[in-house]
């Protein structure tokens, strides 16, 4: 049998069975060399079993979802598209409502363009952030404290986002709760909001060009503190890092916090704008 | 009767149909469980052995094998909607109520393929969860995450394009805001800042680019159905074959 085998392919094979690699794996169950024995198991049928399962499962629960049992699970479609009406309230598909509920604090340039490059760069940079070596290959808490909780957080930020676009908003994007009345109009209004400069104005007492020049000062002034904070009092975590991924590090988690900071002073203090340019407003 | 039916399965084992086809044995020994993995251009992307550990469900929870397995769900009916959908705005929105009336299997279809484009998002989350839980991005893996961010996005990328296509209300105005959020980029968009000072106007800037055209409209149709039905698939097929690649040579960082 081995023979024919050999004939029928023989040249696909040859290379086959001549690599080293694949004598190592054929041996390794038969002879114990030098190494310690490993605990391996055979990806067939062991490994293969376990994804066909899987595979069959979702593929049986994706099946009777699908087959049509009822109107509520088909795939929606409504009315022709017309440029005349705009559905109230227009929701964008339920993974980027996150973004869209971050519409009614931020300006769109912010909300939709420079929130979620920064969330993209600031995934990609993880894993050349993190230089604690432990925790690889199995769950750990306790081992990785600041890294899990800074990237549960920054994930819980943005399913609530997602939640309260979803469930929480109705007619003109104002907050329904599910109790309430979807179908009816709420009043417009609510409280009426300022800039930040012009509390600074009207409580500090500065002209206009100097609080506006104020703002300018804090906006800088929350990311130098906010830098400079751990590289006081937690000179480990810097020493850790060094200044490079220090900087990178405390660039996006500083930008991260500012989102919820943005969002308490908006909701709190009626605050529309931290920061008023000619060119663009935070 | 069990001597016949044991025959015949030996005649056909080693007919000559038979072994041009699977050139290996039943994997029953070990040679042939080696040989499977070396000899079947599906199965060569597992290695012939691994770590027991790395078989725990509560490791993985098969969530990056399921994000897979949506992908290849969403081609292959989206290659039986491509059949019965023409991107025109005269057509479009018809073809879609004929997919779910009377086109066989078309409403089935048209499910199977929008849920798994929302399980697909929501697994892809999960995964990439799972991989920072387990600090599987750590060195050597480091550039392997990288190159699941970028599948994230494509995976995002492909939903939203998607969406444009049935040509709906919900569609238009989705592709709308999203589109409206472009011309507010930065120094690319004419409504962003510093977007008009470097020139961009409503009929020049990457939101004109995106949509082709100031409004959305047929030329965006078409664009999106070609970056969803085209483009982002290669784009991501290219990333998968990265990704899948580096799990291989980096091995699995299942529990040591």
């Amino acid at each position: 049998m081995a023979t024919e085998h050999e004939e029928r392919g023989s040249h696909f094979l040859e290379k086959e069975l001549n690599s080293s690699r694949f004598m190592e794996k054929v041996k390794e169950t038969t002879l114990r060399v030098q190494k310690e024995p490993e605990d391996l198991a055979f990806v067939w049928p062991h490994l293969v079993y376990i994804e066909f399962i899987c595979l069959l499962l979702t593929a049986v629960i994706l099946v009777v979802l699908s087959m049509g049992l009822s109107p509520s699970l088909n795939a929606p479609l409504e009315e022709m598209a017309s440029p005349d009406t705009t559905p109230n309230p227009m929701k964008a598909p339920w993974y980027f409502l996150g973004l869209q509920e971050l519409l009614v604090f931020f300006d769109p340039w912010i909300a939709g363009v420079v929130l979620p490059v920064l969330i993209i760069m600031g995934l990609m940079a993880i894993p050349y952030i993190d230089p604690n070596p432990k925790g690889k290959g199995y769950y750990t808490f306790s081992e990785r404290r600041i890294a899990v909780l800074t990237f549960l957080f920054g994930l819980a930020l943005w399913y609530i986002l997602i939640v309260v676009g979803v469930w929480l908003r109705g007619l003109d994007w104002q907050w329904y709760w599910p109790w309430e009345d979807w179908t009816v109009h709420k009043p417009p209004g609510g409280a009426q909001l300022v800039d930040l400069e012009v509390l600074i104005q009207k409580y500090v007492g500065l002209a206009p060009i100097l609080s506006n020049l104020a703002t300018y000062a804090i906006m800088a002034g929350y990311y130098v503190v906010g830098i400079s904070v751990p590289f006081l009092l937690f000179r480990k975590f810097y020493k850790s890092l060094g200044f490079i991924r220090y900087s990178i590090t405390m660039f996006f988690f500083l930008t991260m916090m500012g989102v919820p900071l943005k969002i308490f002073l908006r909701l709190v203090f009626d605050i529309k704008y931290v920061l008023v340019t000619p060119w663009f407003k935070i | 009767m069990n001597g016949l039916l044991e025959k015949l399965q030996d005649k056909i084992l080693h007919s000559q149909l038979w072994r041009s086809i699977f050139r290996h044995g039943v994997p029953d020994t070990d040679y042939n469980r080696a040989m499977v993995m070396f000899s079947n251009v599906f199965l060569h992307l597992h290695p012939v052995k691994l770590k027991r550990g790395a078989l725990k469900i509560r490791y993985t929870f098969c969530l990056g094998g399921l994000t897979f397995f949506f992908f290849i769900a969403l081609t292959i009916t989206g290659v039986f909607l491509m059949f019965y959908y023409v991107p025109d705005t005269r057509q479009a929105y018809q073809n879609i109520r004929d997919l779910q009336t009377v086109i066989y299997f078309g409403n089935f279809m048209r499910n199977v393929h929008r849920w798994s484009a929302h399980a697909m998002v929501f697994f892809v989350w999960l995964h990439m969860t799972r991989v920072f839980l387990t600090g599987s991005y750590k060195p050597p893996r480091e550039f392997n995450w990288v190159v699941g961010v970028i599948l994230l996005v494509a995976t995002l990328l492909l939903s939203w394009t998607g969406y444009l296509l049935p040509w709906d209300q919900l569609s238009l105005w989705a592709i709308t805001v999203g589109t409206k959020m472009a011309e507010a980029t930065p120094l690319l968009g004419y409504a962003g800042p510093f977007g008009p000072e470097l020139g961009r106007r409503i009929d020049n800037d990457v939101r004109f680019m995106l949509i082709g055209g100031t409004v959305v409209g047929q030329n965006a149709l078409l664009r999106f159905y070609v970056w969803h039905c085209i483009a982002l698939p290669l784009v991501a097929s290219l990333f998968l074959a990265v990704h899948f690649w580096r799990i291989r040579k980096d091995g699995f960082s299942g529990p040591l």
